[in-house]
């Protein structure tokens, strides 16, 4: 049985992720999250549609190093882990990241120091085996820092950093490391923005990355249109792009 | 606020939409943005899932299953689950929904509000046979167990009610057990309602499923009756088919007065060739074979379309059925997708519950405005001189009276609604 770890199980786009892995084989999965009812209500939903699935929740603290380290040392202890998506994130208002600056530490706490904790030390493991496929949700908001995004974007800006890193790091050993960039997606998260129903939906950006991880894909776009599009504003003259409201 | 269609897009209205995800937060949500309707895939085609300036409560979020007894077969699931979701999932464990409506794109909540049936309606009833519970949420934070046996007031009003009577949250179903996702069809044309009618008295008890294609254009009604029994196990599995998509919304109805014709001359002559062999189809294209179009909707144009949906005794369904013809043939008007279909003896549970014995016929129409009123001013007069009914999953426009004329149990309905909750289609026939 495959052994699936996801972090931050209870977001939608880890959630459709899952429900896709299991269609596919039942896999030994592992939850992580923070609200133990949610992610008690998801596994349930998991086992009455895969009853041969062997399903596990953790209840997860995102910011304490010594914990994850315990956390993920536990998990590794039953069997090596074959893919591990690091899926928790927390798009903050970025006006209100502006104006306290406690708000901007959360943001990048939550969105970039927390996940780089979660996957150095599922890579410890994982270099130990010499096998796995980790997954890292960055963001497009992670291409190029804009005015109505930065803080977010500066932390989904050092997943990519950090993701490119250990690719470099894994790239003679049968590791692999997928960067996944969603551009905007239609889940509670993003409930509030204006245009959430031209998004994509994150059951179809979840069948990217579980495509992206199973062919050990370096960067998933999803959906893939945001490739060119990122491409254009990443190479946006100064000029041009500082007078872009966007 | 945001614009919202529903399934006949006759009109794009603006809405307050709030997604609900998580059961623990869906009373405070309800109560502080009442009123308005809930709202899940969008699959009625008039007003039942509008609410104008009101809230709409988008259910799909409420996705979760919860549990399945593997021995009896009952799955208990959220109300924002699909039934195309169920289907997949149980139909390779070898269960599958007793009733599934022309289409799986709907979710288990719409499925009760409209109390769906399908097209073995004389052998499985309709979709409330198989609730065994159903939980509701008032907009006040009341919260209501219901089934057939406990609580049956608050089922009764609940099973058809359209959304009235408060948020449904999550359902116990009965799924029963299938020895094959395949079904062996056969094809009959038929020339006259005459030859319609024995077919169907002739196939309702040795065939499971029975539907039928009327051809609008024809004089004295020809068509084609399907029927269909679960096929004996030991076929493959099938595989899921493609999937496509109508792109865009052409710039007015492609189904028309000009193509309609052809439209019919074509699928006449397409399910001609079916005739006297057995087929082996899958559940899915059988039972919903729009499905295989995404957004098949946006055909009729801009201004949307109307499906007529009317249920009449069988007493006097002949006469009835010859003049609604008559109407259409008369007006110029013309429909497509045109299906008749007789129901057993099973009376819905709902109140407001649209199944009963009787003939059914659905009728699509493109939005022509005035000239396509006038026609269902006609159609109006003949269903209620035969003492039918419209369906309210389909409505958008019958007046009150025909409405107060075919649901008889309207006024003891009214004291199980839920005041927190109103849509269109509540303002437009019971006043609120």
């Amino acid at each position: 049985m495959k052994h699936i770890v996801i972090v931050g199980a209870t977001s939608a786009i880890a959630e459709q992720c899952a429900r896709l892995w299991l269609v596919q084989e039942p896999a030994r999965l592992v939850l992580l999250a923070r609200d133990a009812g949610r992610v008690a209500r998801l596994a349930t939903d998991l086992r009455v549609r895969h009853p041969q699935a062997a399903i596990e929740t953790v209840a997860a603290d995102f910011d304490d190093a010594q914990a994850i380290a315990a956390q993920v040392a536990a998990i590794v202890a039953h069997a090596p882990v074959d893919i591990v998506l690091i899926a928790h994130g927390w798009l903050p208002d970025q006006t209100g990241c502006q104006q306290d600056i406690a708000c901007c530490r959360q943001a990048l706490l939550i969105n970039g120091v927390s996940p780089l904790l979660y996957a150095e030390a599922f890579a410890q493991h994982m270099e130990r085996a010499g096998h796995g496929r980790l997954a890292l949700i960055g963001s497009v908001a992670g291409d190029r820092g804009r005015k109505s995004n930065y803080i977010y974007g500066a932390a989904k800006g050092m997943v990519a950093r950090y993701a490119e890193g250990l690719q470099h790091r894994f790239a003679a050993s049968g590791v692999r490391v997928v960067l996944v960039k969603p551009g905007p997606t239609a889940t509670p998260m993003t409930a509030h923005m204006p245009g959430q129903g031209s998004m994509a939906s994150a059951a179809e950006v979840a069948l990217r990355i579980v495509r992206g991880v199973e062919r050990g894909q370096a960067v998933v776009y999803a959906p893939p249109r945001w490739r060119v599009i990122m491409w254009v504003i990443r190479h946006l003259p100064a000029v041009v792009f500082n007078r872009l409201d966007i | 606020m945001k614009g919202v269609y529903s399934w006949g897009r006759l009109a794009l209205e603006p809405h307050r939409v709030i997604d609900l995800h998580d059961p623990a937060e869906l009373a405070a949500q309800l109560e502080h943005n009442r009123p308005g309707i809930a709202y899940g895939l969008g699959r009625s085609y008039g007003d039942a899932c509008l609410a104008p300036g009101d809230t709409l409560w988008r259910t799909p979020g409420l996705g979760r299953l919860i549990a399945f007894d593997a021995q009896t077969g009952v799955l208990h699931c959220e109300a924002g689950v699909t039934l195309r979701e169920i289907q997949r999932l149980f139909m390779p464990r070898g269960w599958m929904l007793p009733v599934t409506p022309g289409t799986q794109w709907v979710t288990v909540g719409g499925a009760i509000a409209n109390d769906v049936h399908g097209k073995n309606h004389h052998r499985f009833g309709s979709f409330g046979d198989h609730v065994r519970a159903l939980r509701l949420l008032r907009t006040d934070g009341q919260q209501i167990e219901c089934g057939p046996r406990q609580e049956p007031g608050w089922f009764a009003a609940t099973l058809g009610g359209i959304g009235l009577t408060g948020l449904i949250v999550s359902a116990s179903l009965q799924l029963r057990r299938i020895d094959s996702p395949w079904l062996t069809v056969q094809t009959l044309p038929y020339a006259s309602l005459e030859e319609f009618f024995a077919l169907s008295d002739a196939s309702e008890m040795d065939w499971e499923h029975t539907v039928s294609w009327i051809d609008c254009f024809s004089r004295g009604g020809r068509g084609i009756f399907m029927r269909a029994n679960p096929a004996p196990a030991g076929l493959a599995a099938p595989a899921p088919g493609r999937e496509k998509r109508v792109p865009w919304t052409p710039p007015l109805s492609l189904v028309n007065r000009w193509s309609l014709p052809a439209f019919n001359l074509a699928y006449y002559a397409l399910q001609r060739r079916h005739v006297g062999r057995e087929r082996q189809v899958a559940h899915e294209p059988f039972s919903c074979p729009l499905d295989q179009v995404q957004e098949w909707n946006r055909l009729y144009g801009p201004h949307g379309f109307y499906q007529y949906q009317s249920v009449v005794p069988r007493r006097d369904a002949q006469a009835a059925l010859a003049a609604m013809l008559d109407a259409i043939a008369r007006s110029g008007e013309g429909s497509f997708l045109a299906v008749l279909k007789t129901f057993g003896e099973r009376r819905s549970l709902g109140m407001l519950g649209f199944p009963q014995p009787g003939v059914t016929l659905a009728l699509d129409f493109p939005n022509r405005g005035a000239r396509t009123h006038r026609l269902f001013a006609s159609l109006d007069a003949i269903v209620r001189e035969a003492g039918g009914k419209l369906y309210l999953a389909k409505d958008a426009r019958m007046p009150r009276a025909l409405f107060e004329a075919g649901y008889p149990e309207l006024n003891g309905f009214q004291s199980w609604r839920d005041h927190g909750m109103r849509s269109s289609m509540s303002r437009r026939l019971m006043g609120d």
